[in-house]
């Protein structure tokens, strides 16, 4: 899958227009319901968005129901200010939570997957398949052990214990994304570092992991939007002021006196860190959304 | 360099054959090899297999209050589930709503991967405008979504400027299309859960444009010229010989969406809740209240361990699927 992975990152390879019997104008008309499926489906998607940003930046008294569509007659800052005045513990709280979560589950997935991509042994197919299963299991179905299990050893309602269940509970993807990344390095580069006689682990150390800078790219930028984004565990295992930022963004919207703006302005505060993630480095997220889907 | 290996000091000295050489290193690093992968492997032997049998364990007990109690109850949690009006509510709705969610991702995501796949301008700020919500956390969707498909909010508004009398209720609706009884559970499609599908699409399907059109790319053009010289129309090379060979897409998006949409909790929870009628309920919230709100431990075992049952029996034919069609396509 290597290559069309890259073709669509990088964009698409202009294809020979269709035959060429038709008139100039006949192309262009035949062009119409291209663009008008391109539109439809954009608008669904940027709808919210503008609504989003166009009402967290109305003054209060603008932020009414009837006028919920129009543009602000003034731009006011307000309803941010207040929003990140209630969020910012708890963003601060995601960012000591997703930084170290997703740095030691990437370092767990690059082991693993040099293992399984390099020095496969008997039964190795077997232990991948085992950890790809963690994949898709419903997470409720470990829910209650992992609250008692967090409680027993002190680490319920902590940062720390939230890094953890990340970190264990990221393994699965992270291995499969590695597995597939090493799978595309040559034997021979890894051959010619055996003849000094390097063992698997300063194999692994000096030539793999130099090599691995965008495995870990596109695996970090991946666990990064994830461990962000994710509720379940968050609403679970923490209260109060160890809330990451997902969980204080419902409490906000689930209180029904805070007013539209400030919800939006929150919502897009929250969605924020990702959303740069992504247009900065969207090429390298849409490496990982594809890598974790496509073996090989 | 040798320094840290003591075995390669004969390697070097010796040159043995290559053989008995391999031997020799082999067992040291096989044991460096499983201790890589010690560390993920033991805590996913723990935390995934030992935790779900330890949920199953939960699930025949007695654990019915704040106090555990661990003692054998039988079965009595799958008996009280499969008789739970709110439990098969929530299964009627999980399953019709992975089936419509991953339907109608597929169709739009196919939509827009073929009109991308035909070089229209601005290619790189279309792909962007159909991702980006991929990166964005199901309780913001939420957030915004109960706004927008709020009755007296939201898309409402416009449509009841346009004079529209009977405005849709969204996912306040009540009802069941076609409404037939099947127990005590009304049948097939609850309306308001076509709202979650709505969200979910709009978060989601640009998963699915983004795997076809790396299956798209991958058809060679020497193939679509061979097509037009065999006088194939276009909607014709599409029907015939490109829609076929994307079916390793399709079975990859449906295991990936498929598998989301039975695991969906945080959409459902920040947008809607059970609803009225549990019109909106899934069995993953309904597992984290009867667990969490109501202390009905044993209760909330068996449904999540239902909820793993369901994601095997519905991904398993998938996965084995895709494993068809990759041998298929490695021959």
């Amino acid at each position: 899958m290597t290559s069309e992975t890259v073709d669509v990152v990088r964009g698409a390879t202009p294809r020979p227009s269709p035959p060429t019997s038709r008139s100039p104008l006949q192309r262009t008309l035949l062009r119409v319901p291209l663009y008008l499926v391109l539109i439809v489906f954009a608008l669904f998607v940027l709808v919210p968005v503008y609504l989003m940003v166009v009402t967290s930046l109305k003054p209060p008294e603008e932020a009414l129901l009837s006028q919920m569509w129009q543009l602000p007659t003034e731009l006011s800052i307000a309803a941010w200010e207040s929003a990140f005045a209630a969020l910012q513990p708890y963003l601060i709280n995601s960012f000591r939570l997703a930084i170290p979560a997703t740095i030691l589950s990437a370092v767990l997935g690059s082991l693993n997957g040099y293992v399984f991509a390099k020095w496969r042994f008997p039964g190795s197919e077997w232990v991948f398949n085992g950890l790809l299963f963690g994949l898709f299991i419903p997470y409720q179905i470990v829910l209650i052990p992992l609250v008692v299990t967090m409680q027993n050893v002190g680490l319920y309602n902590t940062i720390t214990g939230l890094v953890l269940v990340h970190a264990i509970y990221g393994i699965p993807i992270t291995t499969l994304i590695f597995r597939n990344f090493y799978a595309r390095i040559p034997q021979e580069v890894l051959d010619a570092g055996k003849v000094d006689g390097a063992g698997v682990f300063q194999l692994y150390r000096r030539i793999a992991l130099p090599l691995s800078l965008p495995g870990f790219v596109v695996v970090g930028i991946w666990q990064f939007t994830q461990i962000w984004n994710e509720f379940l565990w968050a609403v679970t295992l923490t209260s109060a002021g160890q809330r990451p930022v997902m969980v204080a963004l419902q409490n906000i919207s689930g209180a029904q006196i805070v007013e539209w703006n400030v919800q939006m302005a929150a919502a897009l505060q929250a969605a924020l860190p990702t959303l740069i993630v992504y247009v900065l480095l969207g090429r390298y997220f849409v490496r990982g959304l594809l890598a974790g889907a496509l073996k090989e | 360099m040798t320094a840290t290996t003591p075995k390669s000091g004969s390697q070097e000295a010796g040159q043995p054959p290559p053989a008995p050489q391999r031997a020799k290193r082999g067992r040291g690093d096989r044991i460096v090899t499983l201790l890589m992968i010690a560390p993920s492997v033991i805590a996913i032997a723990v935390f995934v297999y030992g935790f779900i049998a330890w949920t199953g364990y939960v699930s025949v007990s007695n654990w019915t209050s704040f106090v555990p109690d661990l003692s054998f109850g039988g079965l009595d949690s799958y008996r009280w589930m499969l008789t739970d009006f709110r439990y098969l509510s929530g299964l009627r709705n999980v399953i019709v709503f992975t089936i419509v969610f991953v339907g109608a991702s597929l169709v739009m995501g196919l939509a827009i991967a073929i009109a991308l796949d035909r070089s229209p301008r601005l290619s790189a700020v279309w792909r962007t405008v159909f991702l980006f919500p991929l990166a964005i956390s199901f309780v913001v969707t939420g957030v915004v979504w109960q706004w927008l498909l709020n009755p007296s909010a939201g898309v409402n508004i416009p449509l009841a400027n346009m004079g529209l009398d009977e405005l849709p209720l969204w996912y306040v609706s009540t009802t069941i299309v076609p409404g037939v009884s099947w127990g005590r559970v009304e049948m097939v499609v609850p309306v308001a859960l076509l709202a979650v599908v709505i969200a979910a699409v709009w978060q989601l399907s640009g998963f699915a444009m983004a795997i076809y059109l790396a299956g798209l790319q991958g058809v060679s053009d020497d193939l679509r010229e061979a097509a037009r010289v065999d006088g194939a129309s276009e909607l014709q090379l599409y029907r015939r010989v490109i829609l076929p060979m994307l079916k390793p897409m399709t079975i990859t998006i449906i295991i990936v969406l498929g598998h989301m949409a039975l695991k969906t909790f945080d959409l459902i929870y920040t947008m809607t809740g059970p609803g009225t009628g549990y019109v909106t309920d899934v069995p993953a919230v309904y597992m984290y209240e009867s667990t969490f709100r109501a202390n009905q431990f044993a209760r909330g075992a068996a449904i999540s361990i239902s909820l793993l049952v369901l994601m095997l029996a519905l991904m398993g034919p998938a996965i084995r699927a895709r494993r068809k069609v990759e041998e298929e396509t490695a021959q």
